[in-house]
């Protein structure tokens, strides 16, 4: 399975806008939950109480100071499996236990059959794999693939455990093969960007770039009528002098 | 090639669902509970919950590791070894409920002052509020004292409503959005939703904040303000719009007491207050009639401006007056305050000019009909769309009171309260201006056996109203209502134990606590809190000889109390959020919850209100029991809760009421109305029609339905108080006049901070400290997926975040020779702190801040003595001194706001030094003893047992 | 990246094993070989345990060991896959010619299987080569001279281990010697190559194009999305500081190649000492092949520390 489709029907993908994006975590946690009990399950936890807490995550959020055009920002950074189109993190591995689904391009890793060599995750650019050390295997994102076509929930509920969570509604998921669809609409709007495309991986998730605010039309002293009103006076004067003619309209 | 393995598409998520509320923080936002086998799979927002509207947050989601936490209590516990210790028994629920009914009776028996029961993060306060009631001791508050009772009360008596969970920016329709002072605040949820509307929507956001993280990392403009300025800064940008005349006069005449005529008469006993009729109506100068007239009339013209003559001869002129000659001073010129605010002019020229722009030139017309107070039918509502928030920025400042107001004051000279695009005020808000409730327990309203007056928080309208002893001595253990913090409307948690301890005003019997983690992150001097709760007189007894303390968890404050009562988690208990206490209400519904046991608890413990309900009938409190002495509320707190009324047909919870269910707010008990909750979904919600949705404050059908619902008494408006008259009732107190006068140590403090036209004054500490000694600021920040000290509990949060930093500014960072991770000495006047620093930019230059309550003390929550919380997480609490350094009068006030009381955390001032080598923070207190918990897992498979179900 | 013990000792010992195959075999093709088939197969044994060793531990990292047959399926793409198979098809000839070696039947047959085990040595190791060199992540593997470097190590370890064995078997012979020395010397170029190549090399991902936002620059992570170390910064993270990795290289280059050169060198003149300073000499490439082995991960820097605050990669 580890050779990579010539096409996939679909591009599945996440949209995330940094624009929005809050680092509030809420993706990450999220994610954590959806996934401890699912398609990967467990995410194993080592030393959870202690000194050196870590585990198993599929979606982690960053932040970051930058300077654009001298001006200095602060940018949340969430980061997940791309689900890229060529990735090498699929053709390294040696059982065919990774994969990517020829229906719609999500990246998966077979639980039951991988045998935790960790190649994959060094052929990943983005850092996007897990090793779960207690259970021997690989985990990474999903995409929620035991959610987003489950029929056992709501319908509305069909989309990744973080997209739902999302409180700002920075992240949004969907077809990025289809132009037509919300998220590629989307991209196009705001200039969406892959990651380290440089690296040519042709990542599919997308992030939509912080905005720069639009300088806003401001008139400094509207109330220039007041300019008939005898000088030189205080503003003091001037404002009850404005008051009294306004309010006798 | 072998074909793409099989993968099951449609797994269950779950056995069931159950829809609660959830408890990772105070949003209280709607959870679906997904269950298997009795454990909890999953944890997703409601879709359909007025609060979060199916979004969930960071810490929600990792409800599952709370809820499994291994610092969870287990038993009722009596303490066996000394304070701190950590050594106890267990005992059972009959021994731990006759030990807290002996000592409770016995203090209620002989002086119910010496019971101070305060409830810290507390949700059901008015279960526990009225309690202590009936209990009778004058002892009681929330935690709402150190966190920001400057916002509530600084709205409250401005404008009958508050940021503070009282109201919203209208998220649909604002273009311009201010932020002051908030990393994340309580309506967690609704902000983040918010946040994203107004983003998407291309609305601007500007935050005006020393720190740029979180919301103020994706605000379109961040002013970085230096700490305890904000006072300057807006009032410069009223400044701005009265020097550019761009205020709502019609705004005003209507809706605020602008018009209202002040006495001019220096040194009377009535300077300052407003000049009233003899039915007590404020007057204002009538233009239809060209004559003084009631300014609550309906038909009256009033005028905004002019010195006009009363009939007694003296002078009076409206507040518009006074207000506009206040802001107008050069003092709050954009010039003057850009230094002292770190914000340059011509920025805040701009910013005043792009609100004044929004406000009054894209202002929004609703084609809806409304009819205000007066009958008066008015065919659009127009909104000018600013709409602001701010939280402990500015509340935790001693300045903050008058900052608040301050704010207020802008947003209503540019007519945006309760209109399309402005602020919206959630029902049961607004209240009057300030809210018709006075405080109760001054000495004379408390009796051995005898419940209190009424309640025990409220809003003095001036020195009578103060809860004082005969002898002008404070009557509260908190000083609350006292001239050490005349308005503290939600009492001094952040004071009591130290004054007990000092036995200043008075000593006590029993601190009866609940939940609230006063041994460690939620106390100033963290060192000397807990000295306190250990100290012990001359014959060996601690001066706080009884603690009883209900947490759920292994708190680090758990191990100085003598009697524990477990709580459970939020998943296992009943819980009422009620009209009565402090809603979920969004601005176009009134909106209540609860809590149920949606998984059973696997030990020994119990809801604390469940326990407080048994105690109310074995103490024999009269509401809590029957006449023939038997317990009202056999059934416990369900019970109470569809039972209980405050007033007939009131009572906790406003939905589905009348025995048949059909009625709302008002009606009989009905006892399917649990039941009906939980098939809502644990929510109530009443959806307000188009018509009362704006203008609350002065909207007839709004005002007609609040008196139906209880929130009234009467369908007058609120008229807002740009100009304070209980301030001014103080002042003139400190001036001499009026039968009850401040003690000569605080006249002058309260002649200077009571003006009642709000002003800036710089923070007390600073003033206080020698500025060149401690040239910086130092301030906390949430972090949005922890929750204070709950956290550091979770498996999965504390994997986010274990240990803290102190972000400084690279300048500051070069200044100092220090560079990440570098550790340093943190001092302030109090003591030093040993902690490692991060550089940042987006931060302002004069300003330190951390991620507040990551640090923990070893041996609480079951973390390994070794975790990062311990050996690198700091608290700032240890630098923050509970008393201010002494002053000109050599007297210590409480490090306080001066007309509230509110906890001023964020007035720290403090210097930094490289420290030496690496090593692990300081202050590094002994460990705490904790023989009663299990082992802490070494690891963690969870959700290993769903998978198994799966195959 | 994080260097394992178990695939250090896996690539230096299976590595061997497969140069002591592929030499043994060459010798015996040539007819150069001591005669007598106990020490040949003596000798092969040799190889077969260094390898399989080698094998064994490599497995020891793996989550799913029991797995490991599914390990042979993706040779289309793999190289991993690849290495497996072409490690298990050189067992064949190989196990083969300890067959007609330990029974002494068929000698025809002995020359093909033994020309077969040296191509499968060959071939598997050029895999594991391959392995690294293929990962575009890491750009002090991602150079076509990983395989050849991994070659003339196997090489130049199965040389010396060869000219040992002979020279302990009292069979010592002065051209294995030299193939010795000229490996010795090839793998010191090449690693000295190595070395100032990725030295040279900066990298060319830098941080802004990890992080993409357009216009972008002077990127400094504020909070690490944990404030412990998480897998991926375990594993990718591990990078050994540069004056320590010098002073590494050096040891590495001297015991590795240096004193081996210098011992066999001696040995040629002075045969009596020869298995004693072979022994010597093994030893000491042995430590110098662990600590290169090390270093070649240690030194490895993985582009997705570029999210985790590193510039370029
Ligand atoms: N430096 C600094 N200090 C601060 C602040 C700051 O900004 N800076 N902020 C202050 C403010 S605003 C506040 S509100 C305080 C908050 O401080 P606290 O109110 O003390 O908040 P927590 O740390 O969450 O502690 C609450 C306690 O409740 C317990 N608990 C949790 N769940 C339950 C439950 O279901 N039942 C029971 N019975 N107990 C439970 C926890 O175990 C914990 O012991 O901190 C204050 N301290
Ligand atoms: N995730 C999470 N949510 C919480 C809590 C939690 O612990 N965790 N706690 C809850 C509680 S009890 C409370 S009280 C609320 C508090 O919620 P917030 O009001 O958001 O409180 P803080 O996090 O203390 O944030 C104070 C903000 O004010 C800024 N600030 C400090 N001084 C000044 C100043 O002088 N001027 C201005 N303009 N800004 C200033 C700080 O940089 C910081 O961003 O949050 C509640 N929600
Ligand atoms: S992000 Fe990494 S793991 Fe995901 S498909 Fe791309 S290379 Fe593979
Ligand atoms: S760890 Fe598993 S998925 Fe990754 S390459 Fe190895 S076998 Fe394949
Ligand atoms: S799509 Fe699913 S698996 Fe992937 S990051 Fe989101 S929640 Fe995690
Ligand atoms: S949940 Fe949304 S806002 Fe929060 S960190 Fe994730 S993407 Fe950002
Ligand atoms: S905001 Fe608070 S109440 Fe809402 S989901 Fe998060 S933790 Fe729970
Ligand atoms: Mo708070």
């Amino acid at each position: 399975m580890t050779t990579l489709p010539p096409e996939t029907g679909k591009k599945l993908g996440l949209v995330i806008d940094l624009d929005i994006c809050v680092g509030c975590q809420a993706c990450v946690t999220s994610c954590k939950e959806w996934n401890t009990g699912g398609h990967s399950a467990p995410l194993s936890d080592h030393d959870p109480y202690g000194a050196d807490p870590s585990g198993a995550w599929l979606n982690r959020v960053h932040s970051y100071e930058y300077e654009k055009a001298g001006v200095s920002r602060t940018v949340h950074f969430p980061r997940s499996c791309l689900h890229c189109e060529e990735p090498a993190c699929v053709t390294v591995c040696p059982t065919g236990a990774s994969y990517k689904r020829i229906e719609d391009g999500i990246v998966l890793v077979n639980p039951d059959t991988c045998i935790g060599c960790k190649l994959c995750s060094w052929a990943c650019p983005y850092g996007a794999r897990e090793y779960d050390h207690d259970d021997g295997v690989m985990k990474k994102c999903t995409l929620c693939v035991d959610r987003i076509y489950n029929e056992t929930i709501p319908e509305e509920d069909r989309v990744p455990s973080c997209v739902r969570a999302c409180p700002t509604g920075a992240r949004a998921f969907g077809d990025l093969g289809d132009p037509d669809s919300a998220v590629s609409k989307s991209v196009a709007a705001r200039e969406g960007f892959g990651l380290l495309e440089e690296f040519g991986y042709k990542p599919v998730n997308r992030y939509l770039p912080p905005r720069e605010a639009a300088p806003r039309a401001v008139v400094a002293e509207p109330q220039g009528e007041t300019a008939s009103l005898p000088n030189p006076r205080s503003a003091v004067e001037r404002l009850f002098a404005w008051a009294d003619r306004a309010l006798s309209h | 090639m072998s074909a793409e393995p099989v993968v099951n598409l449609n797994q269950p998520v779950a056995d069931r669902v159950a829809k609660t509320t959830c408890y990772m923080c105070a949003c209280r936002c709607g959870i679906d509970v997904h269950i298997t086998d009795g454990k909890v799979r999953y944890i997703d927002g409601n879709r359909d919950h007025p609060v979060n509207r199916g979004v969930i947050c960071g810490k929600g989601s990792a409800g599952i590791m709370q809820h499994y936490s291994p610092a969870r209590l287990r038993a009722p516990m009596r303490r066996v070894g000394p304070r701190g210790s950590g050594e106890f028994e267990e005992i059972s629920w009959d021994e731990a409920l006759a030990l807290a009914t002996d000592w409770l009776g016995e203090v209620r028996r002989s002086d119910p002052r010496r019971l101070a029961f305060f409830t810290g993060r507390d949700q059901s306060q008015s279960l526990t509020g009225f309690w202590a009631m009936q209990y009778g001791t004058p002892n009681f508050a929330a935690h709402g004292g150190f966190c920001s009772v400057n916002m509530a009360a600084g709205g409250l008596y401005t404008f009958g409503g508050a940021f503070w969970e009282f109201g919203d920016p209208d998220w649909d329709l604002t273009k311009y959005f201010m932020l002051f002072g908030v990393a994340e605040d309580h309506a967690s949820n609704p902000i983040k939703i918010g946040i994203g509307k107004l983003k998407s929507r291309g609305a601007k956001v500007v935050s005006i904040n020393p720190v740029r993280t979180g919301y103020n990392a994706v605000a379109d403009e961040w002013v970085g303000i230096r700490p305890g300025t904000d006072g300057l800064f807006v009032g410069a940008l009223i400044h701005e719009l009265f020097r550019t005349r761009q205020v709502d006069l019609d705004y005003l005449i209507r809706y605020t007491n602008a018009p209202w005529l002040v006495i001019e008469a220096p040194g009377a006993a009535d300077d300052g207050l407003f000049a009233r009729d003899e039915a007590g109506a404020p007057l204002v100068w009538d233009k239809a009639s060209g004559g003084l007239a009631s300014g609550l009339g309906p038909d009256v013209q009033p005028v905004l401006t002019g010195r006009r003559t009363l009939a007694d001869g003296r002078m009076a002129r409206p507040v518009f007056e006074l207000m506009a000659e206040r802001y107008l001073d050069p003092t709050y010129s954009p010039e003057a305050v850009a230094e002292g605010t770190g914000v340059p002019a011509e920025q805040i020229r701009r910013l005043a000019a792009e609100i004044a722009h929004v406000a009054f030139r894209e202002e929004i017309v609703l084609d809806q009909p409304w009819t205000d107070w007066t009958g008066r039918r008015h065919e659009k509502m127009i909104g000018r769309p600013v709409s602001m928030h701010a939280m402990r920025g500015i509340s935790a400042h001693s300045n903050g009171f008058q900052t608040c107001r301050m704010i207020h004051i802008l947003q209503i000279l540019l007519g945006s309260i309760d209109c399309p695009g402005g602020f919206r005020y959630k029902p049961p808000y607004p209240r009057q201006a300030p809210p018709w409730l006075l405080p109760h327990g001054a000495s004379r309203d408390v009796r051995p056996d005898e419940p209190l007056g009424g309640p025990h928080l409220g809003f003095p309208l001036g020195p009578q109203h103060l809860l004082l002893n005969e002898d002008d001595s404070p009557a509260r253990i908190d000083k609350g209502f006292s001239w050490d913090a005349p308005m503290s409307a939600h009492g001094l948690m952040h004071m009591v134990i130290n004054n007990a301890a000092t036995k200043d005003p008075y000593g006590i019997d029993v601190l009866f606590m609940y939940m609230a983690n006063m041994a460690w992150n939620s106390s100033m001097n963290v060192g000397g809190t807990i000295e306190a709760l250990t100290r012990k007189d001359e014959n060996g007894d601690y001066v706080i000889p009884k603690i009883i303390y209900s947490d759920s968890y292994y708190s680090e404050t758990v191990p100085y109390a003598d009697l524990i009562l477990p709580d459970t988690t939020y998943l296992e208990r009943w819980d009422c959020i009620s009209l009565l206490d402090r809603p979920i209400s969004e601005a176009d519904m009134a909106a209540d919850s609860i809590r149920w046991p949606v998984v059973e608890p696997d030990r020994d413990v119990r809801g604390f209100q469940e326990v407080l309900i048994d105690l109310g009938g074995r103490l024999g409190l009269p509401a809590f029991t029957n006449a023939d002495g038997s317990p009202k509320y056999p059934g416990g707190y369900p019970d109470y809760i569809v039972n209980h009324q405050r007033k007939p047909g009131i009572g906790p919870l406003a939905g589905w009421r009348g025995a048949d269910g059909t009625k709302t707010g008002n009606g009989a008990p009905n006892p399917q109305q649990l039941d009906r909750y939980i098939e809502n979904g644990s929510f109530f919600a009443h959806h307000l029609k188009p018509e009362q949705a704006y203008f609350k404050h002065a909207n007839r059908d709004y005002l007609t339905w609040a008196v139906e619902m209880g929130f009234r008494t009467v369908p007058l408006p609120t008229i807002f108080q740009l100009y304070s008259e209980p301030v001014q009732a103080f002042r003139l107190a400190a001036e001499g006049h009026g039968t009850r006068q401040p003690p000569e140590t605080h006249r002058a403090r309260i002649a200077r901070y009571f003006d009642p036209l709000p002003f800036w004054y710089p923070p007390f500490e600073g003033s206080l400290v020698d500025e060149a000694l401690y040239p910086l600021h130092a301030i906390t920040q949430r972090p949005m997926h922890m929750y204070h000290s709950w956290g550091s509990q979770n498996a999965w949060l504390r994997q986010i975040t274990a240990a803290n930093r102190l972000y400084i500014h690279h300048d500051l960072g070069a200044q100092t020779g220090v560079t990440d991770d570098d550790w340093v000495w943190l001092a302030s006047h109090l003591g030093r702190v040993k902690c490692q620093v991060r550089l940042m930019e987006g931060v302002n230059p004069d300003t330190v801040w951390t991620w507040n309550a990551i640090g923990k003390r070893r041996g609480a929550w079951n973390l390994s003595d070794d975790a990062p919380e311990m050996k690198e997480g700091f608290l700032l609490n240890h630098l923050i001194s509970e008393l201010l350094p002494k002053g000109g009068g050599g007297y210590r006030y409480s490090n306080s706001d001066p007309i509230t009381g509110q906890a001023a955390w964020f007035d720290l001032r403090v210097n930094i030094a490289p420290a030496d080598g690496a090593g692990a923070t300081e202050p590094m207190f002994e460990p705490l003893g904790h023989a009663q918990l299990p082992p802490a897992p070494g690891k963690l498979a969870y959700g290993s047992q769903f998978r198994k179900a799966k195959t | 990246m994080h260097p394992a013990y178990s695939v250090i000792f896996f690539t230096t010992s299976s590595g061997a094993g497969y140069g002591l195959l592929f030499w043994l075999s060459l010798l015996h093709a040539a007819g150069g070989a001591p005669d007598g088939r106990w020490s040949l197969l003596a000798i092969l044994v040799m190889a077969l345990v260094l390898i399989t060793l080698g094998l064994l531990a490599s497995t020891l990292h793996l989550g799913h060991p029991e797995r490991a047959i599914g390990a042979l399926s993706q040779w289309r793409s793999s190289w991993l896959s690849r290495e497996g198979l072409a490690a298990l098809a050189t067992y064949v000839p190989a196990g083969l010619l300890a067959l007609v070696w330990l029974f002494g039947i068929g000698t025809a047959w002995s020359v093909p299987l033994a020309l077969l085990s040296a191509a499968g040595a060959v071939a598997t190791v050029y895999c594991t080569g391959m392995i690294y060199a293929s990962l575009p992540t890491i750009r002090e593997w991602n150079m076509p001279m990983v395989p050849a470097i991994y070659l003339v190590l196997t090489a130049a370890s199965g040389a010396l281990i060869l000219a040992t064995l002979l020279a302990l078997f009292g069979a010592a012979s002065g051209w294995v010697a030299l193939l010795t020395i000229a490996t010795l010397m090839a793998a010191a170029a090449l690693k000295w190559l190595y070395w100032a190549r990725i030295d040279a090399n900066p990298g060319k991902y830098t941080d802004e194009m990890a992080i993409g936002i357009p216009g972008a620059s002077a990127i400094r992570q504020l909070d690490p999305p944990h404030t412990r170390p998480n897998y991926v910064m375990r594993e990718m993270g591990y990078l050994v500081g540069r004056k320590h990795a010098r002073r590494l290289r050096r040891i590495a280059l001297a015991s590795l190649c240096g004193l081996p050169l210098l011992l066999v060198l001696l040995a040629l003149l002075w045969h009596a000492a020869a298995p004693f300073l072979l022994i010597v000499a093994t030893l000491s490439a042995a430590v110098g092949l662990l600590i290169e082995r090390w270093l070649f991960f240690a030194e490895a820097s993985h582009v997705s520390m570029l999210y985790y605050g590193r510039k370029r990669a």
